[in-house]
């Protein structure tokens, strides 16, 4: 009965999760475009962070949370900057600048405080004011909210991508018919999901299979489990996301990348310090629908990770995705990663094990069907 | 070799070494493992090299050369299910017992349940909740598969020891993880599937003392399993550049009896010094549910059109 109970519980959350990890992505209607609008260089930014990225880009530098001067950032005993220790990247700030901010990337101090207000209702489900069906969706409610997703960035920005100047995933190139039709029929069967109606386990997405959540890169915040354990060894860092149990074991010896024929769920990670910043530069991801982030082609997608440490409790997490076979540019996002309190542990986040929901969701559409239910 | 610390509670160990060379693989391991299960240990003393604060290093990446996992007590070559087609291939080797004393000291009311198990190891029901956790060994339906389990699986594993108090292992066997905290004082808050890892070194060897499990992993293929009052003491020795001692201690009162005590005795592993790792031990890992199960009847429909 234990187990049962926390089986619903991780089982809903991979339902919830599932949404939230979309809305990621969807937050917002696109904006106009930015009144500054000159272009940006499709170079990805600098690889040292120490030159601000927005600065580089034509764009004001969003004001950031200020480095202690004097702090020198502390090194291994083998000589690697130290970035062990566990971290949190939860935030309110949308991957995406709202309509409603266009043109706006950073704010003062009074739009911030009204900013995180409207962003922290938007997400809170502690509510009652949308009918059913939102109430069955918020079933997941504020109790498993990770605080500190209710909170805005430090540096009071409006979106986590910094490049683009506008704040938004730039647009897409014009897709093959064949990618126009894999992305209908994914929406199809995410609509199906949504409608209580999937028609095998490979319809729901992989979150929801917990084969892959947010421990695939690029890291973004979501309701829960933000939690990340770096480690480190002579020749290897080692990131640990808590969502779900891997760990990603990066080299730093420059050894070349897999084989082109041996691809991977979380790809292949290749690393190197640039300076204090880890740059790490992650390949060879297998072709399922959903794991390449945002639907970018695995063949042409490219992710670089660049973690600096800026204070003893602050590492900045900066990623670049190109693909010219998806996006019209590359464009780049900036997360701040905060120390947790070394009381304070990360835990194990089983999915997998007690995913009961999978047969239920399917057994749920069938009886549905025999009832005369959900005819399309 | 043995932890023999005086017990009330029964404890059973097992060690684990391997004495090839680094290229050797195959039935030389096999073999040199089981003759490792003598007392005493081939490998001329060793000091391995150390980390900067003194502790050896036991960075790398490590796999065990043993069929433990299919069976930790003797076992006879086996076919394995539908041989008439999958020959050969769905086969399994013999092995001799790498527990000390040979067997496991179960009591009899828990041997029942053993036998329960093997009969039952690959037979899944998702239908009912309640028979979810019971039926079907957790490897068969890629679970984490807890400790010592994960250790002797026929899949390699990363030890990352640095500067910081916790040392992570992660496997490739579902991409299981453990961090195994120094000198860590708190009890588990809550039980989980790799468990509460909390670790100290006595000399060379870091001992790691493993609560907090959750009931429903097993040891083995063949039905060998635990209580939720499993407490496995697992020691890891570096006895050459290429090769860690694996040693664990089992206390389970409720499962086993004493005051027989064994140690799992054998694996080593084999250090692999430049491979990487690969994370995907369980090719389409996490499907648990494929199958015509929950296939729609379009979907069969759709999957003849194609292959027309």
């Amino acid at each position: 009965m234990r187990y049962r109970l926390r089986t619903s519980i991780v089982v809903l959350a991979v339902v919830i999760l599932a949404g939230a990890l979309r809305a990621a992505a969807e937050q917002a209607p696109p904006a106009k475009p930015a009144a500054a609008g000159k272009p940006a260089p499709a170079k990805p930014a600098p690889a040292v962070p120490s030159k601000p990225v927005d600065a580089a880009q034509g764009s004001p530098a969003p004001k950031r949370p200020a480095a202690p001067k004097a702090w020198t950032p502390t090194r291994t005993p083998w000589g690697d900057p130290d970035l062990q220790g566990v971290w949190n990247d939860a935030t309110s700030t949308p991957l995406q600048r709202p309509s409603s901010h266009a043109g706006k990337d950073v704010l003062s101090d009074e739009e911030a405080n009204e900013f995180q207000q409207e962003l922290a209702f938007g997400l809170t489900r502690d509510r009652r004011d949308g009918g059913p069906d939102a109430d069955v969706n918020r079933a997941y409610n504020d109790h498993w909210m990770d605080a500190r997703r209710l909170k805005i960035t430090a540096d009071r920005r409006t979106s986590l991508i910094v490049d683009p100047a506008d704040g938004r995933i730039p647009p897409l190139v014009p897709l093959s018919a064949e990618r126009q039709q894999a992305r209908a029929a994914r929406a199809d069967a995410i609509a199906r999901f949504n409608a209580g109606m999937p028609h095998s386990p490979e319809e729901m997405s992989l979150p929801v299979r917990c084969i892959i959540r947010t421990d695939s890169p690029p890291y973004l915040p979501t309701i829960y489990n933000n939690d990340f354990q770096i480690f480190q060894s002579p020749g290897f860092v080692a990131i640990a996301p808590e969502m779900i149990h891997s760990a990603r074991i990066i080299p730093l010896d420059g050894r070349p990348h897999l084989g082109k024929n041996l691809r991977q769920w979380l790809g292949d990670t290749r690393g190197r310090f640039d300076g204090n910043t880890l740059v790490i530069e992650t390949t060879n991801f297998r072709t399922d629908d959903g794991v390449v982030f945002q639907g970018g082609n695995p063949a042409t997608y490219r992710i670089t990770e660049r973690l600096t440490r800026v204070a003893p409790d602050a590492i900045s997490y900066e990623f670049t995705v190109e693909d010219p076979a998806t996006w019209t540019r590359p464009w780049t996002a900036l997360i701040p990663w905060t120390r947790i309190d070394p009381a304070e542990q990360m835990y194990e986040y089983a999915c997998h094990e007690d995913n009961f929901d999978i047969v239920h969701l399917l057994s749920g559409a069938r009886t549905r069907e025999k009832n005369g239910e959900g005819k399309r | 070799m043995l932890l023999c610390t005086p017990t009330r509670v029964p404890r059973w160990g097992l060690r684990l070494g391997v004495t090839c060379a680094v290229i050797a693989v195959g039935l030389t391991v096999a073999t040199t493992a089981v003759q490792q299960t003598s007392t005493s240990r081939p490998f001329p003393p060793y000091k391995a090299p150390r980390l900067a604060d003194g502790h050896p290093d036991l960075n790398g990446l490590w796999q065990a050369f043993v069929t433990a996992n299919i069976d930790l007590e003797d076992h006879e070559a086996q076919s394995g299910p539908h041989p008439e087609l999958l020959g050969a291939y769905g086969g399994w080797p013999a092995g001799q017992s790498i527990v000390e004393g040979g067997e496991i000291p179960y009591q009899q009311s828990a041997l029942a349940r053993r036998k329960q198990n093997l009969e039952n190891r690959m037979k899944v029901d998702v239908s009912d909740a309640k028979t979810w956790h019971d039926l079907g060994d957790p490897e068969f339906k890629c679970y984490m598969p807890g400790v010592p389990r994960a250790t002797y699986m026929p899949f390699p594993f990363q030890i990352v020891q640095g500067s910081s108090p916790y040392i992570l292992i992660a496997y490739e066997f579902t991409s299981a993880t453990r961090i195994i905290r120094m000198n860590w004082k708190g009890d588990a808050p809550i039980d989980s599937w790799m468990g509460w890892s909390r670790g100290r070194w006595e000399g060379d060897t870091l001992v790691v003392d493993v609560t907090g499990q959750r009931e429903e992993t097993w040891f083995d293929r063949a039905g060998n399993y635990h209580s939720d009052a499993l407490r496995v003491v697992e020691r890891y020795t570096p006895i050459s550049p290429y090769h860690l001692m694996y040693e664990a201690t089992i206390e389970d009162p409720k499962s086993s009896h004493g005051p027989g005590r064994s140690a799992f005795r054998s694996i080593a592993g084999w250090r692999r010094p430049c491979s990487s790792w690969s994370s995907s031990a369980c090719p389409g890992r996490k499907r648990c549910c494929s199958g015509s199960f929950g296939k729609h009847p379009d979907d069969h429909a759709r999957a003849k059109e194609t292959s027309k």
